[in-house]
């Protein structure tokens, strides 16, 4: 059962959005899930986060940065072309409630996922301050989206091209000190930012949640691949989150499980930049 | 009498480092051979001791008098996946242990006469099945394994509209993702449930009941729904080091290499570490698969880690031969307590200690007893967990009122009836992790009941 893409563009450098026709996953999906894709049959399932999703007109948006070979692929795609598998919504819900004030962070693609957060927090009826960051002013995606979603929108850039110069953890820290009662942040972003975040908050006793992206097969449970340690206990992020407490994430498992296949990723890029130069551009 | 055909393998040297089917099955002389053995008793036992009852001396008559095509009819009354079962039933403990030939000697060699027949009408191709008149009546099947699949024909057959949902982006359940290609060709179980479309059953794949649907909401849309769930949570043993990169659940390991076909990357997307040293710990069917899996991606060694002895391996007899032929290590009375870490969290080998065999447990096994002081360092890079399954609880999410029981199992009556009005449920999702064909006969009873339920 093939799934149309309805849209696609690149949205910043080796950004790209696309929105898919999925009507049945797009009716049930909500903040915080994810969704799997698979391209063809001899490809990955990959797990990406869902950037927005619209039930009338049955679409899913989904927002990758090109990475490995499936993302490089996947960029190549265009309107109207079909992907084999389109799995979701995956992962439990994001834990979204009338609070009081959240600070929601995004940082680099990370904010794709936290937009849909921004809708959901902001319809809950709290007061939402974004904060979103990237390396540069051409990486930053969603600033206006987040902007009409957001109460408060700040923005970061490591090289001052935009906004504060330096990083989001910074924008948050003053956000803190200047008094205003936070009810919880939300960090989504890189596992190195949301390990950073979680360090600068801890001191605040902030509720701090962040939502985890290890490899992963099914996505429901059945492979154990995705197992991260939380509060010292080993929980599927699949099921089990993808969000959780910043503060009990053993964030240096994390990253050394992401880097598991990282001689296989580029070997199998190798193979398909091979494969491309031999057939020609496709 | 002739003696029991031995079932022609593919030489162990070879298959070591291929994943091509290891058993070949009989020719056309050898299944007239093994037929004959067939005493046709009045009153047969094997049929009795087999879950979906096929009637056995009733197909081995029709080959001894060379009618395949009536043979192969025959068991296709009772059983919809024979080319599977003929391969992965575990007929030693179920038919061929009934047999009178048994009581004094070797058992017919039931199975092997079945995939014979199954491979027969495979070659010759199959006639696809004539569609039964609607009843008018909706079923949903969840899960697309053993047990849907079984339910799912059976349904079909009585003139039901069968909907199957498959959470994965493919069918077959446990025959796909699970059990390896040297051992059930997939190009066999898409054969099979192609014939099982042909009945008319809708499938459908990537559908994830619980997240795009709940079980209420299913319960509303059809007039019954067959829960075939399966056990596909996989148990870890809770030691130090088991989340270091290279421990794999065996689903894990398995489903790599078989759904997502990772044993020819790269021209296939996913990977799949290949472990010099691999230590398959536990002893059933599982294992056995994991481990020569990991056999066939290249290991130079692999052990199964068991902590009890020989005698109590609970995977068939065959396969423990088979692994053993190929050159597994069985590491016996033996139990994992830690697995070391090397650099960057992988895994640099696993301490273990010897057990002996104290008082027999509520199992009526002897349990194994650590023998202090007993530990040892095995050499080992990658390591696959293969203690078994737990059910699925994503189901559980909607489904008001559905009972289960600790283990997290469905409770249901003798004719698979949850404790929800028009909800059924069969296979692993009851029982907990057990065969492809315990899971074949509880969809059969299901579906027998629904049928029964449907036309009140």
């Amino acid at each position: 059962m093939p799934y149309t893409i309805i849209e696609k563009k690149e949205i910043a450098s080796s950004v790209h959005m696309m929105k898919i026709l999925a009507p049945d996953v797009a009716k049930a999906a909500k903040a915080g899930q994810f969704i799997i894709v698979r391209i063809d049959e001899t490809s990955e399932r990959v797990p990406l986060t869902i950037a927005d999703f619209d039930a009338t007109e049955g679409t899913v948006t989904i927002i990758f940065q090109e990475m490995g070979k499936t993302t490089k692929q996947l960029a190549k795609m265009a309107a109207s072309d079909e992907l084999q598998d389109f799995v979701g919504p995956l992962g439990t819900p994001a834990d979204v409630r009338e609070l009081g004030t959240v600070i929601l962070v995004g940082g680099g693609v990370g904010i794709a996922p936290v937009y849909p957060q921004a809708k959901a927090y902001s319809e809950a009826g709290n007061k939402v301050i974004s904060v979103i960051g990237a390396r540069n002013e051409s990486l930053l995606i969603l600033e206006d989206e987040m902007r009409a979603a957001s109460d408060e929108l700040h923005v970061a850039t490591d090289d001052g091209s935009k906004g504060h110069h330096g990083f989001v953890t910074d924008v948050v820290k003053n956000i803190l000190d200047s008094g205003e009662k936070i009810a919880r942040v939300v960090v989504i972003g890189p596992p190195i930012l949301m390990r950073v975040a979680a360090g600068m908050l801890e001191p605040y006793g902030v509720e701090t949640l962040v939502s985890l992206n290890p490899i992963m097969i099914d996505g429901t449970g059945m492979c154990g691949g995705c197992r991260v340690s939380v509060g010292g206990e080993t929980k599927f992020a699949c099921v089990d989150g993808p969000e959780f407490d910043a503060h009990k994430v053993d964030f240096n498992l994390l990253m050394s499980r992401l880097a598991l296949y990282r001689n296989e990723e580029s070997k199998c890029l190798d193979n398909h930049n091979h494969k491309c130069t031999c057939k020609g551009d496709n | 009498m002739v003696d029991r055909q031995a079932m022609p393998l593919q030489d162990p040297k070879e298959r070591a480092h291929n994943f091509n089917e290891v058993a070949l099955g009989y020719s056309g002389e050898q299944a007239l051979a093994e037929a004959s053995r067939c005493l046709e008793c009045k009153s047969p036992k094997c049929v009795e001791g087999c879950p979906v009852n096929i009637d056995i001396p009733g197909f081995i008559s029709c080959i001894k008098k060379e009618d395949f095509d009536g043979a192969i009819d025959t068991i296709k009354l009772t059983n919809t996946l024979p080319a599977v079962c003929g391969r992965v039933c575990p007929q030693e403990v179920q038919c061929e242990l009934h047999c009178i030939l048994a009581k004094k000697g070797e058992p017919v060699a039931i199975g092997r006469l079945e995939r014979f027949c199954a491979d027969y009408e495979r070659e010759k191709g199959v006639t696809p099945p004539v569609r039964t008149t609607s009843s008018g009546k909706k079923v949903a099947v969840i899960g697309a394994g053993p047990a849907g699949l079984t339910a799912a024909a059976d349904l079909a057959k009585a003139g039901h509209a069968v909907t199957m949902f498959e959470s994965l982006h493919d069918t077959g359940g446990v025959l796909t993702y699970g059990i390896p290609e040297f051992r059930l060709p997939k190009a066999i179980v898409r054969d099979e449930v192609e014939y099982i479309k042909q009945l008319g059953v809708d499938v459908k794949v990537d559908y994830v009941i619980g997240k795009i649907k709940t079980l209420d909401e299913l319960r509303e849309d059809f007039d019954a729904v067959f829960l075939g769930t399966g056990a596909g949570l996989p148990k870890f043993m809770g030691i130090e080091g088991e989340n270091l990169n290279g421990v794999y659940s065996a689903n894990e390991f398995l489903t790599r290499v078989n759904l997502m076909k990772a044993y020819l990357f790269p021209d296939y997307d996913t990977p799949i570490k290949r472990g010099k040293h691999v230590i398959v710990v536990g002893g059933g069917n599982v294992a056995m698969d994991a481990a020569r899996s990991a056999l066939r991606l290249g290991a130079d060694e692999v052990s199964i880690v068991y902590r009890r002895s020989e005698d109590e391996l609970p995977a068939r007899k065959e396969e423990v031969e088979n692994a053993k032929e190929e050159g597994i290590v069985f590491r016996l009375l033996t139990n994992p307590t830690r697995i070391l870490e090397g650099e960057n969290m992988t895994v640099n080998g696993v301490e273990c200690i010897r057990m002996e065999l104290g008082e027999p447990d509520e199992s009526g096994r002897r349990s194994p007893v650590p023998i202090e002081g007993s530990e040892h360092v095995v050499d080992a890079d990658v390591v696959v967990i293969a203690i078994g399954t737990s059910p699925n609880p994503m189901i559980f999410s909607g489904s008001e009122g559905l009972e289960t029981n600790s283990r997290g199992t469905i409770i249901v009556d003798d004719s698979g009836k949850t404790s929800l009005a028009n909800v059924y449920a069969g296979g692993d999702a009851v029982t907990g992790a057990a065969t492809v064909i315990s899971a074949m006969g509880a969809g059969k009873i299901a579906a027998q009941a629904i049928n029964e339920y449907l036309s009140n």
